[in-house]
């Protein structure tokens, strides 16, 4: 296999803060530590880029001896926290911005979509918006005639071809962009985050597209996206950035399972030991990785300790799952017979490919059918589920409810 | 409805024949040259959208593309009549409308370009494409403008010329062309090393707009080289715009000053702001997306 891009060294600096007051000084700074034959002393004292820390400097290294190698006919999801160094990094890769160090070989041609509709005006008719924008994508005017009614048909906006784009509705008006983008003949396809517009159904139309570009056609594409559904249906390797650096890449999988572990924390547990008769003592939900998020084929394993002061006594003892917005998903109970005095141990399993993704919390309770309750714990704990897998997996953050149901369809 | 799409499954071209490479250093001189004319579609299509947005939603349309002119023709000739500065005796409107269309051309050609980076900030920080298209498409643009505004021109001369005036176009409107094209390199040339500086300050932007003011009265188009002051006379000379805007009049009306020496000076002076201005352009266009 050939290589398609190749990166060796990348690093790219930025300044932080105002610029404008104190520029003038510290270019001159600059420029003479430069004739004197020294480095630049702005780009010596760069630290790591964590958002969340306070620096000492006001450079900052966004990226930072990134190396990488990317076969042709690859797609390749970039993942990572917010400021982790995605954005710069396609910026480079499509030729914005320049990076302070290294160096990129590439071969092929590049498109890059960084956002739909760019320079789109808003007096001129779709068409002419058409040639515009893909001539700013690096067409020529005979490629986009070529493949004009294509781009019509896969927007859907024969019908307005002629209006000014400014009469266009938000979701038209992305939809006609994103179809002229799809449709360049490119070898090398840079995709950031711009499905997140659109609605769900012009968004699984989006991402089809994009693997026809690299299944059916051959051609490498970079995506990023927040959205680990698209990413790991789309992709088949994947470069995890965290920090500026390259944290794991390879296989798409082992990428998204890293992406997952490095936004872990350790899973809360509830701990109360000073209770009465059938009092909740003890609540965790944890994984292998003695964390909370489960993916969606993991069983999600409820640990509970009950306190009892009699023996030989009955009770039941129910878990309410609700989900982000508080919604009570469900509830799953059970009878004890409790046979002698002491803490009893307990292990709730809730089976694997329901829960789609999300965060969720549960109540946690031991009561008496048509009697009393003896403790209620409210929204004692909680866990979160990472869906790759599942069919609901592509539509990302759009709110398709929260339970899988595998219902059967049937063309009649 | 939208119809069943059929994706055409060509083969993908060949990715050996794009080559590119990445670096942060680049050559000072490496201009890109060839990578703008791949670009030439874009370039036209640019100059398109300018013109047909110019006039969208107005009633009078290109009309007002001779409103501006004229006025500050009927202006000129009432407050520098009155002031009886001298025309090199050619009807005094005439001799007003020749150098501000001129003046015009120029003075739109820099003020665009120079704000050329932080008007397309949002376009340059999305997509790549060579950024001399955009300084090269205003320049254009503010060709179609001209065009008009020298009809209106060509129209007056002729109605003095019914009149009877001494209207005397000589054999040197032939350097007309050139004229235009120098005009034209000099707009580009200062406004690009103008829109380079103004990326980090902002303040030169200020100066632009009101220094291409105070130089058109230093550009021979209210005052001719010919009543200027002999004492001031090389002063004026050393500004090509003045030396333009003497040899385009020179040509159309017969009347004015020309000389070689001038005019060579004038065209050396353009193509090394043009050259200048497209190295500083190009150094500064690789890393503005960050500081602008």
């Amino acid at each position: 296999m050939s290589i398609a891009i190749k990166a060796e060294n990348i690093s790219k600096a930025y300044q932080l803060g105002e610029i404008g007051t104190g520029t003038l000084s510290r270019d001159i700074e600059r420029w003479i530590s430069k004739v004197r034959g020294k480095g630049d002393p702005f780009l010596k004292i760069g630290e790591i880029n964590d958002r969340t820390q306070k620096g000492n400097s006001d450079i900052v290294w966004s990226l930072k001896d990134i190396n990488f190698e990317i076969e042709r006919g690859d797609a390749v999801g970039i993942i990572g926290r917010n400021g982790a160094g995605k954005s710069t990094l396609l910026k480079i890769l499509s030729r914005v911005t320049s990076p302070t160090k290294g160096l990129i070989k590439g071969n092929g041609r590049v498109a890059s979509l960084l956002e739909v509709g760019t320079g789109f005006h808003p007096e001129l008719t779709g068409r002419d918006n058409i040639y515009l924008n893909g001539a700013i994508l690096g067409m020529r005017k005979y490629e986009i005639s070529k493949k004009f009614d294509e781009i019509i048909d896969f927007a859907g906006v024969e019908r307005y071809i002629n209006t000014p784009v400014k009469r266009y509705s938000s979701g038209m008006y992305v939809r006609l962009a994103f179809a002229v983008a799809a449709h360049l003949e490119s070898e090398i396809l840079i995709v950031d985050e711009v499905l997140a517009v659109g609605d769900a159904e012009f968004q699984s139309k989006c991402l089809g597209k994009m693997g026809e570009v690299s299944k059916g056609e051959g051609r490498t594409v970079l995506f990023v996206s927040h959205n680990m559904g698209a990413v790991s249906q789309l992709c088949k390797k994947g470069i995890l950035l965290n920090s500026g650096k390259i944290l794991d890449s390879g296989k798409v999988n082992k990428v998204l399972e890293a992406y997952n572990n490095i936004n872990k924390s350790a899973s809360l547990v509830y701990e109360n030991y000073k209770v009465g008769n059938c009092g909740i003592m003890y609540v965790k939900i944890q994984n292998e990785d003695k964390t909370s998020i489960f993916t969606f084929d993991n069983e999600i394993k409820i640990y509970l300790k009950v306190n009892s002061d009699q023996a030989n006594f009955s009770y039941h003892i129910g878990i309410a799952i609700y989900d982000q917005w508080n919604r009570k998903l469900f509830t799953t109970v059970s009878k004890v017979k409790n046979e002698k005095v002491g803490a009893k141990d307990f292990l709730a399993v809730i089976p694997k490919n329901l829960l789609l993704s999300g965060k969720y919390s549960i109540d946690v309770s031991t009561f008496m059918p048509n009697g009393g309750v003896y403790d209620y714990k409210k929204n004692v704990s909680d866990f979160e589920i990472a869906d790759y897998t599942s069919p609901m997996a592509i539509y990302g953050n759009a709110d398709v409810g929260a339970i899988n149901v595998p219902c059967q369809w049937l063309e009649i | 409805m939208t119809k069943k799409v059929e994706v055409s499954a060509e083969p993908v071209g060949d990715y050996s024949t794009h080559q590119w490479e990445i670096t942060s250093q680049r050559s000072l001189f490496d201009l890109k040259l060839k990578d703008t004319w791949e670009y030439r579609d874009l370039l036209w299509l640019l100059v398109r959208r300018d013109f047909v947005s110019f006039y969208k939603q107005t009633i009078l349309g290109p009309l007002w593309f001779f409103i501006q002119p004229l006025f500050t023709t009927i202006i000129y000739t009432f407050v520098f009549g009155m002031a009886g500065i001298g025309t090199d005796s050619l009807p005094r409107p005439l001799f007003y409308m020749a150098g501000i269309t001129a003046w015009n051309y120029f003075a739109d050609c820099i003020t665009k370009t120079s704000t050329v980076f932080k008007d397309n900030s949002n376009i340059f920080g999305k997509v790549y494409f060579p950024r001399l298209i955009m300084p090269l498409s205003i320049v254009i643009s503010n060709l179609v403008r001209f065009g008009v505004q020298l009809l209106l021109f060509l129209a007056m001369m002729l109605f003095y010329y019914v009149q009877g005036a001494k209207v005397e176009p000589n054999s040197y409107i032939v350097l007309f062309p050139v004229v235009v094209l120098l005009m034209a390199m000099l707009g580009l040339g200062l406004g690009m090393i103008v829109s380079a500086l103004t990326t980090k300050y902002r303040d030169l932007a200020f100066l632009v707009t009101f220094g291409v003011q105070l130089v058109m009265y230093a550009s021979a188009v209210i005052i001719p080289l010919s009543s200027t002051p002999t004492k001031y006379k090389w002063l004026i000379q050393a500004n090509p715009m003045a030396v333009l805007i003497e040899t385009f009049r020179y040509g159309f009306l017969g009347k004015g000053t020309f000389s070689w020496d001038a005019f060579l000076y004038a065209s050396a002076f353009t193509l090394i702001t043009l050259s200048s201005g497209t190295i500083i352009f190009n150094k500064v266009e690789k890393n503005f997306v960050d500081t602008i």
